[in-house]
């Protein structure tokens, strides 16, 4: 990737960041840990890999993107505001009576939101089936799912992946965001997941690990994705839960939890300087 | 005259393969239960319009969720235990809460299962379904209903949960006159002493008990009602108002079913004596279907009885 490139995607990923903690600190609850370890992600999807219209957010030929981590809504809405989806300032209005962000996402009340989730383990099964629907109606469209390491804890992301295999599903991305952390604790400790990549080949998907945060192995893999034929294809990330804020970064208690007035004066300070330098780079 | 019997999964087969040819946007999903829940024929004469999911109703409603939400209209399938009651959340979450353009064919509901057991005999799902938002709940009564019922359900947009019966049950609809409604039942008989409102198989008994005790001089008002959700509030509470008083029929728990969706609706608008038939709480086990609905007092015979019970009429 050329650097200028790069740097643009990075200082978008700071902005969506930015986003992620106006939106959990206004709402006074949310997600921000997972949303900030999938924030250079979010960005990478609606800034360089969707095919999506922001003036068309129903058009049909377009990617589609479930996020069934459904609870990093956040990350999402944040992408999607700075993609220009909907005015950045909807972002205040997380969570709230009246407003169109909901608290995990609602295909039908927020544009460029592709189905709803929140229930985790289930989008990957949506995905599945807009994937196979889109290869049924000759459309040429990709399908990308984002699933949390915890999340795959559930059973049913395994019958998805069955079925993606099963009906090869080449047009169908899937991104683990291996923040190693959830509620409870590390992953490890809670339920292992592990070995992901080597449970999803067993599966028969073609498997990629990336660091999350690195644009480069980004393009790499979403590249590679697109070349597999007759499988579905899984770009496993590990990534930083609360990436990009000092004092959430890998810290358990950061998943479901807003930053008071105090953390998010920090965490807007060092956003902002870090954004700042990437500007004067 | 000799009764023609068709078990309603066989009517949601036939409807199924006639959608196919008209609509070229119906897909249909099924777990490993083709044969059984006979989208098997749709599978024969559609091959590239059916998707087995295999055991995995859970994925399957969520494929059929993605399915519509790339505009198709796919009839997902399998018994009525592992759609409305495994999957349930899989229901409430990936389809009625997105309200997304899913027909969910449920087949095998009630005790009439048989010999498979308890654990398949689902007498919940009315209940399960009903309290999904925005979701239709219909029981269709005969094939031709059964056939009607799932043109409708095409035609509806929105989520739509629909119970067969694998048991085949007496035809008594005639096809040339039939007309159907989502949210409308239908006046088998008419009377003013009592009203039986039935839905699904039970609706065939309620009309022969409704024979009978007309030799009793008895006038019972005989309703139909195959869609349970949204509820036919007009006819329930004119026939509530005009007999005063109300027998429930269902192969379903008499909790949470269409039970106590008319007595809900009869509680608070005209309170009026109701005594409702179907599964006590408590579970079936195997068995033959018909020997079955016999044990549990889902025949014709213990409609009447009730009947007579309710107006205190002394027996013959």
């Amino acid at each position: 990737m050329k650097p200028e490139e790069k740097r643009r995607l990075m200082q978008t990923a700071c902005q969506v960041r930015m986003g992620v903690i106006e939106a959990t600190h206004a709402a006074r609850s949310g997600h921000p840990g997972g949303s900030l370890s999938a924030a250079d992600l979010f960005t990478y999807l609606y800034f360089k890999e969707l095919n999506v219209d922001p003036q068309r957010p129903d058009w049909e030929d377009r990617d589609r993107f479930v996020l069934s981590k459904g609870h990093t809504a956040p990350g999402l809405y944040s992408a999607l505001a700075n993609r220009g989806f909907f005015p950045m300032e909807d972002l205040k209005t997380l969570r709230q009576i009246g407003s169109h962000l909901q608290g995990h996402p609602n295909m039908n009340m927020t544009p460029g939101v592709d189905m709803s989730t929140g229930s985790l383990g289930q989008g990957i099964s949506a995905a599945a089936g807009m994937a196979l629907m889109a290869k049924h109606q000759g459309k040429s469209l990709r399908v990308y799912a984002l699933l949390g390491d915890g999340e795959i804890q559930e059973g049913q992301p395994w019958e998805a992946f069955m079925f993606a295999h099963h009906y090869k599903l080449d047009n169908l991305c899937v991104i683990i965001d291996n923040n190693h952390l959830q509620i409870d604790g590390p992953v490890e400790e809670v339920m292992s997941p592990y070995p992901i990549p080597d449970k999803l080949k067993a599966f028969g998907f073609e498997v990629m690990e990336i660091d999350g945060h690195d644009f480069d192995q980004m393009e790499h893999a979403f590249a590679k994705a697109r070349t597999v034929k007759g499988a579905p294809f899984a770009i496993i990330m590990s990534t930083v839960k609360g990436k990009g804020v000092s004092f959430m970064e890998d810290q358990a208690s950061w998943h479901g939890k807003a930053p008071n007035d105090e953390e998010y004066a920090m965490a807007m300070t060092e956003l902002k300087e870090h954004l700042a330098r990437l500007e004067g780079n | 005259m000799e009764e023609r019997k068709i078990a309603t999964r066989d009517s949601y087969g036939a409807a199924l393969v006639q959608l196919g040819t008209e609509h070229p946007d119906v897909v249909v999903f099924d777990a490993d239960l083709s044969a059984a829940t006979k989208t098997s024929m749709f599978k024969k004469a559609f091959p590239d319009r059916h998707f087995d999911c295999g055991i995995a109703e859970a994925d399957m409603m969520g494929a059929a969720a993605g399915a519509a939400a790339m505009g198709m209209v796919p009839f997902a399938s399998s018994f009525a235990m592992f759609a409305a009651g495994r999957a349930f959340e899989q229901v409430r979450n990936s389809i009625g809460y997105p309200q997304l353009n899913v027909k969910i064919g449920a087949t095998h509901g009630g005790l009439s299962v048989g010999e498979d057991g308890a654990s398949h005999q689902c007498c919940e799902d009315f209940a399960l379904m009903r309290s999904i938002p925005g979701m239709v709940v219909m029981c269709p009564s005969d094939d031709v209903e059964a056939r009607a019922a799932v043109q409708a359900a095409y035609e509806h947009s929105g989520p739509v949960y629909m119970r067969f019966g694998r048991l085949p049950v007496p035809v008594f609809h005639m096809e040339e006159s039939f007309t159907f409604q989502i949210g409308k039942g239908e006046v088998l008989l008419d009377g003013s002493d009592i009203a039986i409102i039935s839905t699904g198989l039970m609706t065939y008994e309620a009309l022969k008990a409704g024979k009978w005790l007309r030799q009793l001089g008895i006038q019972a008002r005989v309703i139909n009602l195959c869609t349970i959700k949204p509820l036919d509030e007009e006819l329930i509470l004119k026939a509530a108002r005009e007999c005063g008083k109300i027998i429930t029929c269902e192969e379903h728990s008499i909790i949470g079913g269409l039970g106590e969706a008319v007595c809900s609706l009869l509680s608070e608008h005209l309170p009026t004596p109701v005594r409702r038939i179907g599964v006590n709480d408590e579970f079936g086990h195997s068995g033959p279907g018909a020997a079955l609905l016999q044990e549990f007092g889902l025949y014709a015979c213990h409609i009447e009885e009730v009947v007579k019970e309710f107006l205190n009429v002394s027996d013959r």
